[in-house]
């Protein structure tokens, strides 16, 4: 349990996707331009993050790993897969995406416009696919570890949009040199905001 | 198709190599492919096999792609375009593990995310979709190496003014140490993640106060 609860911190504020490896950039410079917009967004991250992760968890467990396809008889014990899985971690976070998007659409017409090119790009938010190749690195042992760290950093992409579009909705009444406006001070930023969360790299939990 | 042929390299087609270089650079004016942009380029020499990785994986999806566009459903084509970006990364990652096994174990996840690069599936839907294959080539080569121009300055001062060295080599006499007698020191705090963002702001704000007809109302 307390493992647990380590992994879930340390993934949502000290591996923080945007502000330690700054995955799924794109969308978060492009969709943070206002509060509400970047809450659809980030809830759907967080959805789509904590499916996908423990997807791929078993998919790597029971297929892909080396020695994986050993409950299929001796004769694969030797056999390893891992070449495949960009190939097969893609389509499961596509297929997703799809399912994410037609919910959206159905139930909430006006977020599915507002969103617009974004949310079938979340296919190719590099948060997302990050998270699983993380998860693969790390060989987390069970699957309980992998799907609170998939929540975990979905959470802290959903904070890190949030709080991005919250500053730039403040930011429409000050005075930013013209080059730099818009996209150039957003850089600067996330570059401040990452300079201050590194402050949890210390902290050994 | 009477139409006259068009040489290979017409202007017109050597505007796509050379436009996204400056004044449609995927990175500083598309806002696509930033993730991997900042993550690999502490030091030189990532930052330019990640360049070079990109600049193939996109010329040859690009090609690929406009090849067989007409045959494409378009409700399936994310998964399509998806499915030949991944295969392509593939063949990359492997090279890269056989050739320069010290840099793929730099890169680590980042040659992965190759797929997941926007600047890959942007070009894709905005360009391969509609051109010929030809064309589409140009178009991700011209935007490969924006990327990697981008990459590469960011590299080289990151690498420079973090650590005195560039592509690995000294670039710093050892006497201006401090610990030597002398008066300079590296400045580690580049070298952190988050100073590549406030480099490529930086970047931005030149790019942008020499074209002002990219400035944001």
């Amino acid at each position: 349990m307390e493992n647990l609860l380590n992994i879930f911190v340390k993934s949502m504020f000290i591996d923080n996707m945007v502000f330690a490896y700054f995955f799924g950039m794109c969308s978060f410079i492009a969709v943070s331009k206002s509060v509400k917009t970047a809450m659809g967004l980030g809830i759907a991250v967080v959805f789509v993050m904590g499916v996908t992760v423990p997807l791929n968890y078993l998919l790597n467990e029971y297929l892909l790993g080396p020695g994986a396809l050993s409950w299929l008889g001796p004769d694969f014990a030797k056999v390893d897969l891992n070449f495949l899985s960009f190939i097969i971690f893609i389509a499961v976070i596509a297929s997703f995406t799809q399912l994410v998007e037609m919910i959206v659409e159905k139930f909430a017409p006006a977020l599915y416009n507002q969103l617009g090119i974004f949310l079938p790009l979340i296919a190719v938010n590099c948060a997302i696919m990050g998270a699983s190749l993380f998860m693969q690195e790390r060989a987390y042992p069970t699957i309980g570890e992998a799907t609170v760290f998939g929540l975990g950093s979905g959470i802290g992409w959903w904070l890190a949009i949030v709080s991005m579009a919250a500053i730039r909705e403040k930011m429409a009444y000050s005075h930013v040199p013209a080059p730099l406006k818009g996209v150039g001070i957003t850089f600067i930023l996330t570059g401040l905001m990452g300079i201050a969360f590194m402050t949890f790299l210390g902290i050994q939990l | 198709m009477s139409k006259e042929r068009e040489p290979l390299f017409s202007a017109k087609n050597m505007k796509l190599i050379t436009g996204p270089l400056n004044m449609s650079n995927p990175v500083t004016v598309q806002i696509l492919g930033i993730c991997s942009a900042l993550a690999v380029t502490a030091k030189l020499k990532p930052a330019f096999v990640m360049a070079l990785s990109v600049t193939i994986v996109t010329a040859f999806s690009n090609l690929i792609i406009s090849c067989i566009r007409k045959t494409i459903p378009s409700r399936i084509r994310i998964i399509v375009q998806l499915v030949v970006v991944a295969a392509l990364v593939i063949l990359v990652d492997q090279v890269l593990k056989a050739f320069v096994y010290d840099v793929s174990k730099q890169l680590s996840v980042f040659v992965g995310l190759i797929i997941t690069n926007c600047i890959i599936m942007g070009r894709l839907e905005a360009f391969a979709l509609g051109n010929t294959p030809w064309r589409s080539f140009l178009d991700g080569i011209g935007n490969g190496m924006g990327y990697g121009v981008i990459l590469l300055v960011l590299g080289f001062f990151r690498e420079l003014l973090g650590a005195g060295t560039l592509w690995g080599y000294k670039v710093i006499p050892d006497s201006w140490y401090i610990a030597n007698g002398g008066f300079y020191s590296n400045n580690a705090l580049v070298l952190l993640p988050p100073m590549a963002l406030v480099c490529v702001g930086l970047i931005i704000w030149i790019h942008r106060s020499r074209n002002k007809s990219l400035i944001e109302k």
